[in-house]
């Protein structure tokens, strides 16, 4: 008894499985995600900075987000000093997305490329134009 | 000695990726050249594996009875330890495959006072299970570097493994249990004394590069930060077969796939082919029903017998004596000697006295 | 013959492992533990490679041919390629090391290579070295190691210390076998003479004579005489077993321990009791006069070429179906491999009790049913009066054989059985009973006597657990449904838990069979007075 039929059935489940994302994703463009950073309000600043540097926010902020929220949700600080000795209003809604109104353009683009999703909006309302 | 050559040979690993990447600067090789490489090999060497042992015939029914057979109809079989159709088959490879359920059976033995006592003994399979189950979900995470969009089971995954919402990036519990289960396993081999007995060179390695390489992984997820962005852009551009090498991703990631190539490479020629191997084992995956169907050996060939007319030749005397029915009347006396020398050289083994 | 260690000393068995690693530590041969190497006209009854006089003993020559290493290599490389079993097990142990404490030979000697998982290293690291890319390419740190005439008399030495009792095949994850292994080593060692002398003597025997005693017709024939006077004896009545009668409806098939020697005989007797108060018609066969199989111990041809003479009696006297009696190993012959090796027995018809009118549809194909199947069979359509008072002297437990546990799951069977012919039943812990039953130590050919200490340290455990029972319940009688068990565990009890009998489940059946004109019993099988009655029958 040797089972072949069986057998091939499974190497094929096999590599449907592993091959899957080759399959998947074979002639697609890769294209790297570019968030925009071109909203009326940024258009409007005469230095195009945020709170810290572009090199660190790309990296930490996340991290820099989650501690706002503690200082300012549990803390009950408002203020936030730059490394640079600028102050900022520590406030998702009225100081990040007051520049980048276009979650969908800004946040999105990278989140679901990398298949990242911040629980954000579990409790902040989205902004318009944001499906989600 | 097996450990320590494990344990160092996993550091050289490391360490080639680092010069290489580094110092070297050698990116293409370690995120390109050698991912294809490795990719292909572990492709080919499982079906290879695989089909040799499909090459191989299962000659007897041999499945391990682990419970009451299928008999009278009153009597309660046990349909899943002991199968006897196809549909009881695939559930016991199922609880075997995904819970294991033989190892859920494990004691643990001891002598006491010239007793024997058995008791519980599941340390064993929860980190089995917490090691492959966690193993398996991080590797399906991964996905979200390896499609476009994103498969919405992946983020379904992975707001089910982040759950806790601890820190930022989110935590996921699987990579920590896999770290904390095979640091479980390894350390087994370092301190029950049977376990460390048996274990070679070929079991410690794969505990090494596996927490080698869930290591790197939390690393760069939540200290190193790569950037995930170009980490995907490499990733894609493999699965797509327009490799690039984008700037700006750290070495910490080519360490992590050049850990997880080596992996890849190393896989078909081990042990670590239990994987494959648990759905071919003739001794789960056979029903019990031999005395009711048929079992076919391909290679089954005609063999020398003594038949009948043989043995009666040699005992019809004594047969007629005995008064047991035979099937000749006549007594060809010409055959009589061969076979009565061959009998009494073979002679009586002597039973053991008592 | 090595003098036997007091039970005081030998259950103190010192589990402490060698400092230098298995591959460095090299085979040591200790006496009592293995048996006489096979003597040269046994190998050539059968036409066996290299029959010559030969010792055992380590340091002896072995008297291999040249090229031995040659055919060993080429031995494995044929199993390889036929069992699919042997490479997958080669391939995918991962020494979790679930298996070390399960097996009996372990926990009674404590030698670590008698762990499951590092018997089946000493011949893995040879698979490795010879027949793997890693190994050829790596030798000992990837396990492989080189063949030398060291590591085959290391196999000889294991492989004669296995039972191919499966037990740890139940806890491995991946259900590797080390019986498979052991069959496949024997096999390969056979390949060069080197089987012991226990195992080639019976397998010659029932090559010869039909059985491994080597009884002749005439001489079944008048064992059996015994056995019917002690019946009428015991009963008053005369039965009258048939033998090689053509034209019978069930050809009926024992393990020839039970014609010869206590307590076999006594389930023998259970046999013809049982049969002559139903009236069933069947016959043995003084050719097919044996259900065991020492084959089958030996190689899987050699199983096949004893197999054989059971379908080919069965068509010669033209019977409808075979009944199987108590056996272990027999049955893991018949259930697993009789009907490929020897069928398809479409001469014969799907069994049906003569009694009952009981399809045994999960026999449809071997068309051999076992007798506990059949027994239980009689007793729920309530075909048997039973009077289980007779058995009240005796206290029972049930030793699940191995081979029918695991490879078979018969366990109800004989239990049912048992609960309607005693009033007395007490299970053993449940770790050492059903599928995970200990072997009583003997079992696969290596009841010979001089291995006795190696017989008592592997029914250690099995002992070990009837001495639960006997001191929690006063448990006097072990019964199981095996011949090997029933010629080798008295020897067990006796030394490690005196006090406790050893009988067939048939010899119980039939000490408490209410026979049609049988006179007042007093006495059970064994001859022995029968406890008072209290009261009315209870019938």
């Amino acid at each position: 008894m040797y089972n072949g039929g069986k057998i091939l059935f499974g190497i094929l489940i096999f590599l449907a499985l592993v091959t899957f994302p080759f399959y998947n994703d074979i002639g697609k463009a890769n294209v790297r995600p570019e968030p925009k950073i071109n909203t009326p309000e940024i258009q409007k600043l005469s230095e195009k900075q945020c709170v810290e540097s572009q090199a660190f926010m790309k990296a930490n902020h996340m991290t820099l987000l989650n501690e706002w929220r503690d200082s300012a949700v549990r803390g009950g600080n408002r203020t936030y000093v730059a490394s640079d000795g600028k102050k900022y209003t520590i406030s998702l809604q009225n100081t990040c997305l007051r520049c980048h109104s276009n979650k969908k353009e800004f946040c999105d683009t990278c989140h679901s490329y990398a298949g990242v999703n911040p629980y954000c909006w579990d409790c902040h309302i989205a902004p318009k134009g944001a499906k989600k | 000695m097996g450990a320590l050559f494990s344990f160092v040979v996993v550091i050289l690993l490391i360490l080639v990726a680092y010069v290489g990447v580094a110092a070297a600067g050698l990116q293409s090789i370690f995120g390109i050249v050698i991912p294809y490489v490795a990719v292909l090999t572990f492709i080919v060497g499982v079906v290879y594996r695989v089909i040799k042992w499909g090459r191989s015939p299962v000659p007897f029914p041999i499945a391990t009875t682990g419970g009451q057979q299928k008999s009278l109809p009153w009597i309660k079989q046990a349909k899943l330890d002991n199968p006897s159709s196809t549909t009881g088959v695939i559930g016991r490879m199922v609880l075997e495959v995904l819970l294991f359920r033989s190892l859920f059976r494990n004691t643990k033995s001891e002598l006491r006072d010239g007793k024997l006592g058995y008791g519980s003994a599941k340390w064993l399979w929860v980190a089995a299970i917490a090691f492959h189950w966690s193993f398996w979900i991080v590797l399906l995470r991964h996905i979200r570097l390896f499609a476009t969009p994103v498969p919405s089971f992946v983020n379904v995954l992975e707001n089910l493994d982040g759950f806790l919402q601890i820190g930022v990036p989110r935590l996921f519990l699987t990579g920590v249990i896999l770290l904390l289960a095979v640091t479980y396993l390894l350390l087994r081999r370092f301190y029950v004394p049977q376990v460390r007995y048996i274990s070679l060179a070929s079991d410690y390695f794969p505990l090494f590069l596996i927490m080698a390489i869930a290591s790197t992984g939390i690393l760069m997820r939540y200290f190193f930060r790569v950037d995930i962005v170009g980490v995907k852009e490499l990733t894609m551009g493999l699965v797509s077969f327009n490799p690039v090498i984008p700037a700006g991703v750290g070495t910490i990631f080519y360490i992590h796939v050049f850990l997880v190539s080596t992996l890849f490479i190393y896989f078909p020629f081990s042990k670590l082919m239990h994987m494959g191997g648990v759905f071919l084992s003739p001794t789960r995956n056979l029903a019990n029903n031999s005395r009711m169907v048929r079992h076919a050996n391909p290679w089954n060939y005609p063999v020398k017998v003594h038949t009948y007319d043989e043995y009666e030749e040699e005992f019809r005397e004594k047969m007629i004596n005995a008064g047991i029915p035979i099937e000749s009347t006549v007594l060809p006396e010409e055959f009589e000697e061969e076979f009565k020398e061959k009998v009494e050289d073979a002679g009586t083994p002597v039973r053991e006295e008592e | 013959m090595a003098k036997t260690p007091k039970p005081e000393e030998l259950s103190k068995i010192d589990y402490k492992l060698p400092e230098k690693g298995w591959m460095d530590t090299p085979v040591e041969f200790k006496e009592g533990m293995y048996c006489h190497g096979a003597r040269p006209q046994y190998l050539e009854t059968v036409d066996f490679p290299n029959p010559r006089q030969w010792s055992s003993k380590k340091d002896e020559d072995w008297k291999l041919p040249e090229n031995w290493k040659e055919i060993v290599l080429n031995g494995m490389k044929e199993r390889l390629e036929k069992y699919r079993s042997f490479r997958l097990f080669m391939d995918i142990c991962v020494r979790c090391g679930a298996c070390a404490d399960k097996c009996q030979f372990f926990l009674g000697t404590g030698d670590p290579k008698n762990m499951p998982v590092l018997r089946a290293e000493l011949i893995r690291s040879v698979y490795k070295r010879y027949f793997t890319a890693s190994g050829k390419m790596l030798g000992k740190l990837a396990g492989g190691r080189e063949l030398t005439l060291d590591v085959l008399k290391e196999w000889w030495y294991y492989f004669y210390q296995c039972s191919e009792c499966r037990r740890c095949s139940v806890f491995c994850p991946y259900g590797i076998d080390q019986a498979e292994i052991t069959m496949i080593g024997r096999e390969i060692l056979n390949l060069l003479g080197l089987n012991t002398d226990w195992i080639a003597g019976p397998v010659a025997n029932s090559y010869m004579r039909g059985n491994h005693l080597g009884l002749e017709p005439h001489t079944i024939k008048s064992n059996f005489d015994f056995m019917a006077e002690d019946i009428e004896e015991v009963t008053g009545i005369k039965v009258e077993p048939t033998f090689n009668r053509k034209g019978a409806e069930i050809l009926f098939v024992a393990p020839s321990g039970d014609f010869f020697g206590d307590p076999g005989t006594y389930t023998c007797m259970g046999y013809l009791m049982l049969f002559h108060e139903l009236g069933l018609d069947y016959t043995w066969s003084t050719y097919a006069s044996e259900g065991g199989n020492f084959g089958s111990f030996t190689s899987m041809e050699m199983g096949k070429r004893l197999n054989y003479k059971i379908y080919a009696e069965a068509k010669r006297l033209g019977v409808k179906w075979i009944l199987g009696g108590e056996c272990g190993h027999m049955w893991r012959v018949v259930n697993q491999y009789m009907d490929t090796w020897n069928g398809p027995a479409d001469f014969l018809e799907v069994p049906v009790s003569p009694i009952t009118g009981t399809r045994f549809e999960n026999a449809k194909s071997t068309k051999m049913v076992h007798i506990a199947e059949f027994t239980a069979d009689l007793i729920k359509h309530g075909k048997l009066k039973l009077d289980p008072s007779r058995n009240d002297h005796l206290k029972v437990t049930f030793h699940d054989s191995c081979n029918t546990a695991r490879g078979m799951g018969i366990l109800d069977e004989p239990r049912y059985i048992l609960k309607n012919v005693l009033n007395h039943f007490y299970e053993m812990p449940e770790e050492t009973i059903r599928e995970k039953t200990f072997c009583c130590g003997s079992g696969s050919g290596l009841n010979a006597a001089e291995n006795m200490e190696l017989r008592l340290r592997g029914g250690f455990p099995r002992a070990n657990a009837v001495k639960y029972v006997h001191q929690k319940y006063g448990v006097n009688m072990l019964t199981n449904i095996c011949a090997i068990d029933r010629a080798a565990l008295p020897t067990l009890m006796n030394y490690w838990v005196p006090g406790v009998d050893v009988a067939g489940v048939h010899e119980l059946v039939a000490n408490a069979l209410v026979m049609k004109g049988e006179k007042e019993r007093t006495q059970d099988l064994r001859l022995e007075p029968l406890p008072e009655k209290v009261g009315a029958e209870n019938v």
